[in-house]
């Protein structure tokens, strides 16, 4: 048996890879959450505003190389984000203004507010695809690598190899770093409690003199904030195709009924269970097998399902959750 | 469902045919007017006739979810693929040596996958066993992949370059279309189990997903469908373009009407196919007006304007809403079996949920939901507008951009002039939702 071995390839192609997509799902699904607990309904231009907001980073960070202007090691894309962030959060609430409110003035079902949305989806859709087209780009820049497989072997003598990218490293560091200050907002500053309080209770929180419109202004930045960070570590990681983005919204919404709608906490377990998932049902595991069982030459590739069907991961998760607990595991709302 | 619901206004009773004649007059105009606008030929006016049938006939089935039960299916693109499936399985020839190779084990395999799933519910409803059902589960799937996976191989090696794929049963192709709807509603009876019932968004996540791994599974699955690779040659219902212009009758009658064969010939054809899907369409319409009519028809909408007070009344309406979704999943399998019976052809690639689902949604929001003429008249119009669109759509860029001085900002508009589509009917949409929620035709 050789652990030591089969622990590298497990670390490198179902540990890093999966807790960099997980902090991307989480991310992803923190945005529909929290959508979902201020204005109760289930946004699905999300993906697509993480397109967009990807897109226009990947031209200011275009525009920046162009200037000269790189963050050294690391990409160029982070001195981008906070302008992408911004642009996003300006077309959020441009919609809001134009499509959403309406629907919130008049109590309308959530059913016409999720099909807004979709109009919404398609219009930020077709935005994006004027904006940078319908191509796949890279736009990873700096160091590609913490450590690579190479330095890994020479340190450590094994023959399997170990490779942490710095995107990926990047990820998890900017999604703990995120997640901590939305907590710390939402449960520390006022407007983040107004917020709780708006989510938990509508009524009793427009009695307590809360602004709902300001509530509302502030999810949306938030939202476009979150969609724009996820979508650009997302971009980094793989790479940027407007596509992806719109079947990436499958896996976020599994992930935030699994951890409870409108559950900030449980948006974030759900990011990482449905990744981890994800990866560990699609991932041929036969060399971890080989070096665990010395002797067994298993003649498959111990793969429960091909990666194409990786949706259907999330999918069943989802459709689990919805048979035994349609509220989820952290109860978010069941309205 | 639209949002204000008052009783029907005093809307014309001639706005039907008036928007019907409008709608009629502009294919008229596609079939003869040759200009910048429209391509004069009848050819093409009757191909976007047909596809704007069978949208129509999408459309109808999703009005039947959205209009007479307020439910959002959001993977109208997979029932269409479900559908899509039928002709395939159904009319081919069968390919030689496929089910000798491993068409028995593969039955096996559906059988023993499907009799897991259900083993596993039983376990689950009499044990309450989370550890029984995971173990039947479990076994289930190791007996499915020990009988799959080497029947696949075995089919998928059989002539791989020609076939490699299950083959049909060479029944007519119309019979098809009846089974297209059947598959769809088997779909949609396993999703609507599940996630109906629940709240409202739970129906629509559950459609996309369902729907991106119907769509996943056609194109890679090749013993299937063939996969990426596509399946030509679908039989006809109707006759070939060449064997007409072969036929010296044929050929004296359409000149007699001043055409050439081979343009006559294809005119014919389309003529054909657009007899076969009015019928269907129209059958579709007179079945749903009567039902709609009905006492069911009359609980169906009580249902939809007030569910706790139907609720209050004795109605069952989860399973009045699992009713409506796995038929109005149905008549969009019949759509999708269509559609590939006019092609002639299935490619899996060309599912896309932009275009065959959210199109769709258009067109019933625009044309009115809960209208069934609604439905048809939105359709065929959306649809007209799509294909022209990407006709006029450039022609109005280079109008707009015209001023503009050469520069590679010009020349980036001008290339993405075909995304603009996508925006224009994202517009429409809300545009529609939000000032004339009901619709082109409203719901009577």
């Amino acid at each position: 048996m050789d652990i030591a071995n089969a622990l590298v390839v497990f670390l490198n192609f179902v540990f890093i890879p999966a807790a960099a997509y997980g902090a991307q799902l989480a991310l992803g699904a923190l945005g529909v959450t929290l959508v979902y607990g201020i204005l109760r309904f289930s946004n699905f231009a999300h993906g697509d505003t993480m397109a967009f907001g990807t897109g226009t980073v990947i031209l200011l960070t275009w525009g920046l190389q162009a200037m000269g202007i790189s963050a050294g090691p690391l990409p160029t894309a982070l001195i981008a984000l906070p302008f992408g962030i911004a642009l996003t959060a300006l077309l959020v609430l441009g919609t809001d203004r134009a499509v959403y409110r309406f629907y919130r003035k008049q109590k309308a079902a959530p059913i016409i507010l999720v099909m807004a949305s979709v109009g919404v989806m398609f219009v930020m859709n077709g935005l994006t695809r004027v904006l940078i087209g319908v191509d796949e780009y890279r736009f990873d820049d700096g160091a590609r690598f913490i450590m690579d497989v190479r330095t890994f072997r020479e340190m450590t003598g094994l023959p399997e190899g170990l490779a942490l990218r710095s995107t990926q490293a990047l990820t998890v560091g900017v999604a703990l770093v995120v997640m901590v200050a939305l907590f710390w907002f939402l449960n520390r500053t006022k407007s983040g409690k107004a917020m709780r309080a708006y989510s938990d209770n509508e009524d009793l929180a427009l009695l307590s003199g809360i602004d709902p419109e300001r509530v509302v202004r502030l999810t949306w930045i938030i939202a476009a904030g979150l969609a724009t960070i996820a979508g650009t570590l997302y971009g980094l990681d793989k790479s940027f195709k407007a596509f992806n983005y719109f079947q990436i919204l499958l896996p976020i919404f599994a992930a935030a009924i699994v951890g409870g709608l409108g559950n900030p906490l449980g948006a974030i377990a759900g990011g990482f269970l449905v990744a981890f998932s994800e990866v560990a049902v699609t991932y041929p595991w036969v060399r971890v097998v080989g070096y665990l069982v010395p002797g067994y030459e298993p003649s498959g590739l111990m793969q429960l399902l091909g990666t194409e069907y990786k949706f259907a991961v999330s999918f069943v998760i989802l459709i689990v959750v919805l048979l035994f607990r349609p509220t989820g595991l952290f109860r978010g709302k069941s309205v | 469902m639209a949002t204000n619901r008052q009783a029907a206004s005093s809307s014309s009773r001639w706005r039907a045919p008036v928007l019907f004649a409008v709608l009629a007059v502009l294919f008229v105009l596609e079939g003869t007017v040759r200009n910048s606008m429209f391509s004069g030929s009848w050819n093409t006016s009757l191909a976007i006739l047909n596809m704007g049938l069978i949208s129509a006939i999408t459309a109808l089935g999703v009005n039947m979810q959205w209009g007479y039960a307020g439910l959002f299916n959001v993977g109208v693109v997979g029932f269409l693929a479900m559908g899509a499936l039928a002709p395939v399985l159904v009319s081919l020839p069968p390919v030689e040596g496929a089910w000798a190779a491993g068409g028995t084990r593969l039955m096996g395999a559906l059988l023993v996958g499907l009799g897991t799933l259900a083993m596993a519910k039983l376990a689950w409803t009499r044990t309450r066993s989370g550890i029984a059902t995971t173990a039947v589960l479990i076994a289930g799937f190791v007996a499915y992949r020990w009988l799959f996976d080497p029947a696949v191989v075995a089919i998928e090696a059989n002539n791989p370059a020609r076939h490699g794929n299950i083959g049909g049963l060479g029944l007519p192709v119309l019979l098809s279309w009846a089974v297209g709807g059947l598959f769809a509603a088997a779909a949609a009876w396993a999703i609507g189990k599940v996630a109906l019932g629940l709240r409202s968004d739970y129906l629509a996540i559950a459609t996309l997903g369902i729907g991106e791994i119907i769509v996943a599974v056609m194109k890679n699955e090749n013993w299937l469908a063939r996969g990426v690779m596509n399946i030509t040659s679908i039989p006809r219902p109707v006759a070939q373009e060449v064997d007409l212009q072969n036929n010296p009758d044929f050929v004296e009658f359409a000149s007699s009407w001043g055409f050439a064969a081979a343009e006559a010939s294809g005119i014919w054809v389309k003529l054909s196919y657009m007899s076969l899907f009015l019928v269907v369409l129209l059958a579709i319409i007179l079945l749903a007006e009567l039902a709609l009519k009905s006492p069911w028809g009359r609980m169906m909408r009580a249902i939809r304007d007030n569910e706790t007070a139907a609720e209050a009344m004795g109605k069952d309406v989860t399973r009045r809403h699992l009713q409506v979704f796995i038929l109005g999943s149905a008549v969009i399998g019949v759509a999708g079996a269509m559609m590939v019976t006019l092609d002639g052809l299935l490619a899996p690639t060309s599912y896309n949920p932009l275009r065959y689902t959210f199109l769709i949604w258009v067109m019933v929001i625009v044309g009115g939901s809960g209208n069934n003429w609604g439905a048809v008249l939105g359709a065929v119009t959306i649809w007209f507008l799509w294909i022209k669109a990407e006709v006029w759509g450039p022609a109005l860029f280079a109008l707009l951009t015209a001023p503009l001085p050469d520069s590679a900002f010009k020349s980036h508009l001008l290339d993405s002039a075909p995304h603009m589509r996508f925006i224009a009917m994202g517009l429409v949409l809300l545009l529609v939702l939000r000032f004339a929620p009901r619709g082109l035709l409203p719901e009577k």
